[in-house]
């Protein structure tokens, strides 16, 4: 079972749901962090990092000396990341999504493929789930070729649960591809509401079965709960705005630990998404 | 010697686009006959990244031999050093006016970008 926490809007709760929901889980879930560009579930966790791993992309290397400037590696590359230069062949290593096709069409088999670094993959374990957390190098702007790997390191005998980046772009995709649910995380506000709409529009286009959780959920209005009813999402979770909450988080303290009542909430919530995902996904909203 | 100079319209008396990889036409302009073809760069305008190294790679085909234009970043600028082909960057006014300019000996060419590469 993959089930992938997701948003549109940052800052909505992702990694209070996706860590509290593994650990309740103890020790037959993992954590993959996938917010690779600022991951955190780390902070909450707190597991012991037995190794790392360094994560590259191939990129073009192109032997001058073969090479006969006949530009099918241009043509081919979308990403304009080759280019033929008078006399020359520049390739320019950050734009290029390693996907192969300039060397597979060159006649010359002029190019071989180079690493080019992106970051690393961290594996650790604590007394809960285990972690796998990626982790994206300064600098670099292509995330999603490291959330595919972080999402290959996972044991498949594991629940695993993806923490996601924010958004609704490549990054996301990456993270709720191949999952067999996800979980929506959002707050009752306007924003709320806006960038749900787009994180919902996605996983539709993906064909996962969906389910919501509200966080902070007695602000703001109830456009968030309307919406929900409406598209059939199902409201899985409520956390409320609440001043422990919000300490324990502050202190890095899991919601589990800090109030032992959650713990039966997220094994709860557990429960609920296992039937929806062997229902297809298609049950009514919590709370109408 | 022919120039290339990104443009707003398609007639000598067009205004300058400072934008280099997405300015909707470039201009081919022979600068000794005036005789020009506007290049429409309309496909670059909407590309997804690497727009600049396009519009380098169309002007370094076209045979021009200087490039004027307002910003060239720096992965069009190496595509246009590796053709051989010399950058005039803050250009505005018209495209007549730029290639007065050109003829008269009055401008700098650049020695790298001056604009940054961005997401």
């Amino acid at each position: 079972m993959i089930v992938s926490v997701a948003s549109g809007k940052g800052g909505t709760g992702k990694t209070t749901l996706a860590v509290n929901l593994a650990a309740a889980l103890g020790r037959k879930a993992q954590l993959l962090d996938c917010d690779v560009e600022e991951p955190n579930a780390h902070l909450f966790l707190r597991p012991e990092i037995s190794h790392s791993r360094k994560v590259g992309t191939p990129v073009p290397l192109v032997d001058a000396d073969r090479c006969t400037l006949c530009r099918k590696c241009a043509e081919i590359c979308r990403f304009n990341a080759i280019a033929v230069a008078g006399r020359q062949v520049l390739v320019f290593a950050d734009l290029c999504h390693g996907c192969g096709g300039c060397t597979l069409v060159c006649p010359e088999q002029a190019i071989a493929e180079v690493d080019r670094e992106l970051g690393a993959i961290d594996f650790g374990t604590c007394a809960g789930p285990d972690y796998v957390g990626g982790r994206l190098r300064v600098g670099e702007a292509m995330a999603p070729p490291l959330i595919k790997q972080v999402r290959a390191a996972a044991d498949p005998r594991r629940i695993t649960v993806v923490d996601a980046p924010p958004g609704t772009s490549c990054p996301v995709i990456a993270a709720m591809h191949g999952a067999d649910f996800v979980l929506l995380v959002t707050e009752p506000t306007p924003f709320g509401l806006h960038d749900l709409r787009l994180a919902v529009e996605a996983v539709r286009l993906l064909g996962i079965p969906a389910g919501l959780a509200v966080n902070r959920a007695d602000l703001g209005d109830d456009a968030v709960f309307a919406y929900a009813e409406q598209q059939g999402l199902p409201l899985l979770m409520r956390i409320p705005f609440d001043r422990a909450i919000a300490e324990a988080y502050s202190r890095g303290q899991l919601l589990v630990d800090a109030d032992p009542c959650w713990r039966g909430q997220f094994q709860a919530l557990y429960r609920a998404i296992e039937t929806l995902v062997r229902q297809g996904g298609a049950v009514p909203c919590a709370n109408s | 010697m022919k120039a290339a100079v990104t443009s707003k319209g398609v007639a000598l008396d067009s205004e300058v686009d400072p934008r280099f990889g997405r300015a909707p036409y470039i201009l081919i302009v022979d600068t000794e006959t005036m005789a020009f073809e506007a290049v429409d760069n309309s496909a670059n305008v909407n590309a997804f990244k690497g727009a600049g190294i396009q519009a380098a790679t169309l002007v370094a085909d076209r045979g021009a031999a200087v490039l004027m234009t307002g910003y060239c970043g720096p992965k069009a600028f190496a595509v246009l050093q590796a053709a051989g082909v010399k950058v005039v960057n803050d250009i505005d006014g018209t495209i007549r006016q730029a290639i007065a300019t050109l003829k008269a000996g009055t401008v700098t060419y650049a020695s790298a970008a001056n604009k940054e590469a961005y997401w």
